[in-house]
């Protein structure tokens, strides 16, 4: 071969320079391997491809696993690109470009074992290359598929590493690595204690990756790095189907296999001598198959007695896949140093999601608090309110194509369009029922069904969106745990700004003054010049407006359809009354109350949030027995009703 | 005593009169006798109708007579319902079961025939186990007790816990709508061991009559309705006349001074919350074999406020009020969103009572809550002249 590619390299000397940091000849001495790679075989001549340096050797590696190699028939081999039947061929040293009919050349090959080995071979190159996003594509390859041969060129690599960031990240990589593939047992214990204090998900998946066991059954307790013994008794009926799956054990006789072998040795109206027509008991099915048994013409009936000694002449054990104790040790020490980390971290994301979820009940409620809190006026068209809010800045983002704009139009003309409408509701209606509690539940209702229907009309029944600004998309990420979407956040600020504003309102400005005046006695609020119906209108008005204040902020993170409004009301009204009727706080503290409490509740059954919903309403309606006031209840004349 | 009570209540004998006319006549009319002038799917409509007119007499009594509004009525019409709908589901299972397994070489053991018909029911909700509720499905008896007890212990506990600890008016209210809400949240769960969302269906079919035409077993279940009707109509008549409905109606007026009577006002007011749950169960086993199907959606806070509706329209405070209340309005709901009222063109806009029907239901019921406080009941005071 050696003797060709000279006698080759003399013919045409004028197109192939030969020289010592030409890859052509080190291919050239492989040629065969190159041509037709194996798994087993490539692994000598990329050794030989790399120690021999050559600058050229990455970028023939890469269009190698590319299949972008092709074999002259004078078994030279080109970067070939295929042009319908021309080809453009590149020297795969000096770079120089012909076009040539493709009669004669073939293209290399290699299969998909041979390409992962040569994608590991890359990666030093790849790892040490200038190009720093290559770098980081190939630091992020060994992070999505560690391997052991990859352990060495990153431990090499972090030297050479000018970038801060990527120098960590390839230091906290190669811990990884020398935790699963270090070469000596104390190097990985090191490393994996190192991990104890890592709640990243990489880290705990480094740790299970080397805890993974494979359960087993033996007659005897078997060599090795044994996990723990299981005890068969605690699901009995699996752990002899796995050893009847060892051959260890006759198969289960159970109900099916039973009717299956007496229906196939039915012998004239009895089977083992019961009657067919007394077969409708197990206990006379068990009777007749321990007699076919007993013929030999059905395995023997497993009853819970044989099953029970056949389970305890074995062992059940699970055993490490990594043989030495000590490393599986320091794992599962550092893995439940982790888990704990974890479930700290997992209590303070719940913590925020609790926040989050009550300051959406909050915005929800609070606007209800003043009509039902401080006007003691039920307001069931309150949901409705808050959908026309929601729907309020659908409309505007119709006509406004910037959502930042958008959003900042929407809040105040949600405000004007639901202060309006509560203004009219209450000056149509409610006004004429402010001895009838009763009624004015009825009655709002009725505009309640009236207005969602209405919405139906216009909207149409499928969610429209409410979409939030770029700036709000996204989610600040504390850690792999923990992290909280910056909409909640928004509306976390937004019921904190409610808060302040609604409290400086009722607490230091004329309005504020006048409207607990009136609350506390109309009567004597009107003797003192005050009108309790200009009041009481505007009280209304504030607390519809902020209700559509809180729809554009809840459309912003759930669907505006028409029922959305009913969705909150239940929730609403129970914030309120569990706070306490009549007071701002209050409302806070039960708006903080369900929602922490909602949460914690669907922690416990993630998968179900009905039922969390269920068991949260059970909750509310025990908690009212013990304080039918609410949390923070007025005392003295102010709680009279 | 008997004849002293419907001498001073000469309206339930009117009642009673109306409608033993009104049921004969639908019966005479119906296909079972071949007249066949009102069809099967109406007479069943009329029975249905019947059954909403009980559940809003008992509504009628806890909120007209006695002041309570519960949102939570129609959970136990909907409890009833489902009670009777699974021993209707699991005894028609059973037969078709037992039906395909009779087949078989080898007869069935019991263990296997319940697997095959828990299959048959709970497949639909990936399960095949029964649930611990389902304990009693198979004993018609045992159920119908449950028509009776399930709402009843409800109520019973959820008054006790509510009236004991003195929560009124609008309190009580959402309260009951909680509960409602609760409820009817926890049924849509497929864990439920109610099908979830599905809900019960094939309850027309009643086990044991498979040869009756549907024609017959409508007109039967019009007439239990009907004797239903008039039976809950002379127990509450009953229950709200002499002195026990005059200190009820005096908790409705002034609680504080009842109790200050001498009146454990909590006892009155658990009674009268319990048995009209109770009646509402019996009513709702009494519709849903008519209506066939039985989903959580029925029990939704939505339909007990409804519930209200009806009695507000029809004129709280008087039993007829809330049979006429309840009749007119679901009647008449069924006619506009069936279709059956004309579309009015505008020019620019055409009105279809499909989509608009339920706010025109919601302006008018504002506007009896203003302007007609006593309902559509409230009309008969002109005719009758007071004494």
């Amino acid at each position: 071969m050696r003797a060709i590619f000279l006698a080759f390299a003399v013919l045409c000397g004028t197109c192939i320079k030969v020289q010592a940091q030409d890859l052509q000849p080190l291919l050239q001495t492989h040629a065969e391997e190159v041509a037709k790679p194996s798994r087993r075989s490539v692994g000598v001549m990329l050794d030989d491809l790399v120690a021999s340096g050559l600058p050229q050797v990455p970028r023939f590696l890469e269009q190698w696993a590319g299949r972008s190699v092709w074999q002259g028939p004078d078994g030279v081999f080109f970067f070939g690109t295929e042009d319908g039947d021309t080809l453009v061929l590149e020297d795969v040293d000096s770079g120089e470009t012909r076009t040539v009919p493709d009669d004669g050349y073939t293209q290399l090959r290699p299969n998909g074992g041979v390409r992962r080995v040569i994608g590991t071979a890359l990666v030093q190159f790849q790892l040490a290359d200038p190009d720093i996003a290559r770098r980081q594509s190939a630091v992020e390859s060994i992070a999505r598929r560690p391997a052991a041969d990859q352990l060495a060129p990153l431990v090499a690599s972090i030297d050479g590493e000018a970038d801060e960031e990527l120098r960590a990240r390839k230091i906290q990589l190669a811990n990884f690595l020398t935790a699963r593939f270090g070469e000596t047992a104390e190097a990985r214990i090191e490393a994996i204690n190192s991990l104890a204090a890592d709640t990243s998900v990489e880290a705990r998946s480094v740790l299970n990756q080397i805890l993974t066991r494979d359960t087993g059954v033996a007659s005897t307790e078997p060599e090795g790095n044994i996990a723990r013994i299981l005890d068969p008794m605690e699901a009995p009926d699996d752990f002899y189907a796995e050893l009847v799956e060892a051959g260890f054990a006759p198969a289960q006789t159970g109900p099916a296999t039973i009717r299956a072998a007496l229906e196939a040795n039915i012998d004239g109206g009895t089977v083992g001598g019961v009657p067919l027509a007394q077969l409708s008991t197990d206990a006379a099915r068990e009777r007749a198959y321990a007699a076919l048994a007993r013929d030999g013409l059905a395995p023997p009936l497993v009853t819970q007695t044989t099953r029970d000694a056949a389970l305890a002449a074995f062992v059940f054990y699970e055993l490490y896949d990594e043989d030495n104790a000590a490393i599986t040790e320091a794992a599962e020490a550092a893995l439940a140093s982790v888990e704990q980390r974890v479930a700290f971290a997992q209590a303070a994301d719940l913590a925020l999601d609790g926040l989050s979820l009550a300051s959406i009940y909050f915005l929800a409620a609070i606007g209800l608090a003043i009509t039902f809190g401080v006007m003691g006026v039920i307001n069931m068209a309150h949901g409705e309110f808050i959908m026309m809010g929601a729907y309020t800045g659908y409309v505007i983002q119709l006509f406004i194509p910037d959502y930042t704009i958008a959003i900042l139009v929407a809040l105040p003309v949600a405000f004007a369009v639901t202060f309006a409408a509560g203004v009219t509701m209450e000056r149509l209606v409610i006004r004429h029922l402010y001895h009838r509690p009763l009624e004015t539940l009825l009655a709002t209702f009725g505009i309640s069904i009236a207005l969602q229907q209405l919405a139906k009309n216009i909207f149409g029944t499928q969610a429209r969106p409410l979409t939030s600004p770029d700036w709000l998309s996204g989610a600040w990420v504390i850690s792999d745990v923990i992290q909280i979407s910056y909409i909640r956040i928004a509306i976390f600020v937004l019921a904190l700004l409610f808060l302040a504003l609604i409290l400086f309102v009722l607490k230091r400005t004329r309005l504020g003054l006048e409207v607990r005046a009136v609350t506390q006695n109309p009567g004597m609020a009107a003797s003192m010049g005050i009108n309790p119906d200009r009041i009481n209108m505007l009280t209304f008005g504030l607390g519809s407006g902020i209700a559509g204040i809180a729809g554009v902020a809840i459309g912003l993170y759930a669907k505006v359809t028409s029922e959305m409004g009913a969705d909150y009301i239940v929730q609403s009204f129970m914030t309120v009354v569990v706070g306490g009727v009549g007071n701002v706080w209050g409302t806070l503290a039960g708006a903080s109350l369900i929602g922490f409490l909602q949460k914690g509740i669907e922690w416990l059954n993630p998968s179900n949030t009905l039922a969390a919903q269920t068991y949260m309403i059970l909750f509310i309606i025990l908690f009212i027995q013990f304080r039918p006031k609410g949390i923070v209840a007025l005392k003295g004349r102010a709680a009279a009703d | 005593m008997r004849q002293g009570f419907l001498y001073q209540n000469p309206s339930v004998l009117w009642f009673l009169a109306a409608l033993g006319l009104f049921t004969v006549s639908v019966v005479m009319l119906s296909e079972v006798t071949g007249v066949a002038v009102v069809s099967t799917s109406f007479v069943k409509t009329l029975g249905k109708t019947l059954c909403l007119c009980l559940v809003a007499i008992a509504m009628d009594v806890v909120w007209g007579y006695c002041g309570i509004l519960s949102l939570g009525h129609f959970a136990f019409f909907g409890i009833g319902g489902y009670a009777i709908g699974m021993w209707l589901m699991y005894a028609r299972t059973e037969m078709i079961v037992l039906g395909s397994l009779e087949g078989q070489v080898i007869p069935p053991t019991p263990q296997e025939v319940s697997d095959a018909i828990g299959n048959q029911i709970f497949g639909v909700v990936g399960s095949s186990e029964f649930p611990l509720i389902w304990a009693f499905a198979d004993s018609l008896f045992l159920q119908l007790l449950m028509v009776v007890l399930v709402p009843g212990l409800l109520a019973l506990v959820f008054g006790w816990l509510a009236f004991r600890s003195r929560v009124t008016g609008v309190y009580l209210s959402i309260l009951t709508q909680a509960m409602t809400l609760a409820l009817s949240l926890y049924l849509f769960q497929n864990d439920s061991g109610l099908r979830g969302n599905n809900g019960l269906s094939g309850l027309q079919n009643i086990p044991g009559f498979e040869a009756t035409s549907q024609a017959a077993i409508s007109v039967v279940f019009f007439v239990a309705s009907a004797v239903a009707l008039g039976a809950g109509y002379v127990f509450f008549a009953w229950v709200v006349s002499g002195k026990m409905g005059s200190v009820i109606k005096g908790i409705r007026d002034n609680e504080a001074r009842v109790r200050f009577l001498g009146y454990h006002v909590e006892s009155y007011k658990l009674f009268v919350f319990t048995i009209t749950a109770v009646v509402s169960g019996l009513a709702g086993a009494l519709y849903y074999p008519q209506a066939g199907i039985i989903n959580p959606g029925e029990i939704a806070p939505i339909a007990s406020i409804y519930l209200a509706v009806w009695v507000a329209i029809g004129g709280r405070g008087r039993l007829y009020g809330a049979v006429i209340g309840a009749a007119f309005v679901s009647l008449l709901s069924s006619w506009f969103t069936g279709g059956g009222a004309p579309d009015i063109p505008l020019g620019f806009y055409t009105i279809q009572w499909t989509d608009w029907w339920l706010v025109l239901l919601g302006v008018s019921f504002v506007a009896v809550t203003l302007f007609f406080p006593k309902g559509i009941g409230g009309l008969f005071d002109y005719l009758v002249r007071k004494p």
